[in-house]
C-alpha cells in the first residue's frame, strides 16, 4: 500500500476494508504522492460536466475495451493507457463513477485482471460525493506521462468463460440482473438498449440477486450484517462455496464480484464477463425461463 | 427516398468529421449544453411526452408538427447523461426548420455517420438511432391523418 488505507470504522467489518476509501478520506487526501483517483462512467462525457479534482478519466468502453476484438486490452494496452494517466505499478488507484460505481467496479475488476495491487473504490461513487454537497471541477485531464510495465492479464482466477460456466453448473451462480431479465420477460435491463441475445431467462440454477441490493440508501455498501442477509441467507452462500457472477455484459456483475469478494470475502469468485449477451445467443447450452432457478442440468 | 442530408445536418456532420476524436467529444459536450429547456406547455404535461426506452437515461421526447408541416422537436435528458443530451441537442438542432417530408428523408444511419461511433462506442450511439426513430415514427403518426 502506497498510501494509507482509510480506517474508517464503518469498513472495519468487511473482509478487506483497505478495498474501500469513504468521501472524508478521499476530500482529505486529494493530492497525497501515490494516489490517483480515477473516475469511470456510464455516461462518457459525465467526467468532461464535472469530476473530482485531479481526477483522470478511463472509459469502460473506448478504453478498456479492445477495439475489434469482444475482449479487454492486452498488457501492452493497459500499459499503455495507465503510463498515459500518471499510474505506475506501485500507485493507490481509487476508482468512482455514476451508477452507484458499476463501472467503477467493473475498471476495478479489469485493473484486478492485471494484477494491480493497490486499487480501491470510492464507497458510494459521484452519487454520495454529490448528495454531501462536495465539489467538481471542470479543469482539463492533466496527468504525467509515467512508464507502467507490461504485465499480461490473468483471466484464470477472477474471470470465467462461458466453458468456465459450464463445467461450473452445480456450484453457485449469482445472476445480477433485474427480475425481468432473469425470468426472460426481457433481455435488456428495463430502459436500457437491446444489445442483443436471441434468448431470455437465465442459467440454470442461477439465483437472482439484482446487484443493487447491495447498496446502502446513502449510496455506499450496505453493512457486513445486511449483506450476509442478502447473499448467505437469502441466496444460500456458504464459506468454501466456488461462485461465478453474471449479468448482461458483465458491468454489474463486476459490482457484485467486489461486494463478494472484499468485501464478504469469498475466495475465487469469477465474474463471466460474457454474461447473458453471449449466453442467451450461444447454441446449445440450457436456459431456464421464469422465476425459479431451476434444476442443474444433467452432464 | 433518402439520401442527401439537410443542411444543418450536413454542417453538423462535417463539423464532427473535421475534428480528432477527442475534440469531437468536446463538441458533443458544447451540444450537450445547448439541449434547449422543454417549453413551458410540456413542463407542465409530462403525460403528453414519450419515454425514449431505448436510452439509457430517462429520456422523454415529443414531436409537434406545425400549419406549415415544419417539425418541432422537444428533448429532455438529465445533466447526469450529457451524451443523450448531447444527441438529443444534435438532432433538436439538426431537425430546426425542416418539413415533414425532410424529416422523414433523413437516413436512418445518419447517427452511426457522425463521427462518433469511435469516440463514444457504437452501442451508445444507439440511443441516438433510437431517438430518431422515434422521432420520425411521431411525425408519420402526426400527419397521418
Amino acid at each position: 500500500m502506497t498510501v494509507a488505507t482509510d480506517p474508517d470504522t464503518r469498513f472495519a467489518s468487511y473482509a478487506h476494508p483497505e478495498r474501500l476509501v469513504s468521501t472524508d478520506w478521499l476530500a482529505a487526501n486529494l493530492g497525497t504522492p501515490g494516489l490517483v483517483v480515477v473516475e469511470s462512467d456510464e455516461d462518457v462525457l459525465l467526467y468532461e460536466t464535472g469530476h473530482i479534482e485531479g481526477a483522470v478519466k478511463i472509459d469502460w468502453h473506448t478504453d478498456l475495451n479492445d477495439p475489434v476484438e469482444r475482449d479487454y486490452v492486452d498488457g501492452a494496452g493497459f500499459a499503455k493507457l495507465l503510463g498515459s494517466k500518471g499510474i505506475t505499478r506501485d500507485t493507490t488507484v481509487v476508482i468512482y463513477g455514476d451508477k452507484n460505481n458499476w463501472w467503477a467496479a467493473y475498471a476495478l475488476w479489469v485493473f484486478s485482471l492485471f494484477g494491480h495491487e493497490d486499487v480501491r473504490l470510492l464507497d458510494g461513487g459521484r452519487a454520495k460525493w454529490e448528495a454531501e454537497g462536495r465539489t467538481y471541477t471542470t479543469d482539463k485531464e492533466s496527468a504525467p506521462q509515467v512508464e507502467y510495465p507490461v504485465v499480461e492479464r490473468n483471466d484464470g482466477s477472477i474471470r470465467a468463460f462461458r466453458d468456465d460456466v459450464l463445467t461450473h453448473l452445480g456450484n453457485p451462480l449469482i445472476d445480477v440482473r433485474s427480475p425481468e431479465e432473469y425470468t426472460g420477460e426481457r433481455t435488456t435491463a428495463p430502459a436500457y438498449p437491446e444489445e442483443g441475445a436471441l434468448r431470455a431467462g437465465h442459467i440454470p440454477s442461477a439465483q437472482n440477486v439484482p446487484w443493487a441490493k447491495a447498496v446502502a440508501e446513502d449510496f455506499g455498501f450496505k453493512s457486513l450484517d445486511e449483506l450476509n442477509a442478502i447473499y448467505r441467507d437469502g441466496a444460500g452462500l456458504k464459506d468454501g462455496d466456488n461462485v461465478i457472477a453474471y449479468c448482461r455484459i458483465g458491468e454489474r456483475s463486476s459490482h457484485t464480484w467486489f461486494a463478494l469478494t472484499h468485501l464478504l470475502g469469498f475466495e475465487g469468485v469469477r465474474n463471466y464477463d460474457g454474461s447473458w449477451t453471449e449466453w442467451g445467443s450461444l447454441v446449445g447450452v440450457p436456459i431456464v425461463k421464469g422465476a425459479e432457478a431451476g434444476a442443474v442440468p444433467a452432464k | 427516398m433518402s439520401g442527401a442530408l439537410p443542411d444543418n445536418l450536413a454542417q453538423i456532420r462535417e463539423d464532427f468529421h473535421e475534428l480528432e476524436l477527442r475534440d469531437r467529444l468536446q463538441l458533443l459536450l458544447e451540444f450537450s449544453n445547448e439541449l434547449p429547456e422543454l417549453p413551458e406547455r410540456y413542463v407542465d404535461h409530462p403525460d403528453l411526452l414519450e419515454r425514449v426506452e431505448e436510452c439509457q437515461s430517462p429520456v422523454f421526447m415529443f414531436v409537434e408538427v406545425d400549419e406549415h408541416k415544419i417539425v418541432h422537436l422537444f428533448v429532455t435528458a438529465p445533466k447526469e447523461a450529457p451524451t443523450t443530451r448531447g444527441f438529443a441537442s444534435i438532432l433538436v438542432q439538426g431537425l430546426a426548420g425542416l418539413t415533414v417530408e425532410e424529416v422523414l428523408d433523413i437516413p436512418d444511419d445518419f447517427p452511426q455517420d457522425l463521427g462518433l461511433t469511435e469516440a463514444v462506442s457504437p452501442l451508445r450511439v444507439r440511443g441516438m438511432t433510437a431517438l430518431l426513430g422515434r422521432a420520425k415514427r411521431q411525425v408519420r403518426e402526426k400527419t397521418a391523418a
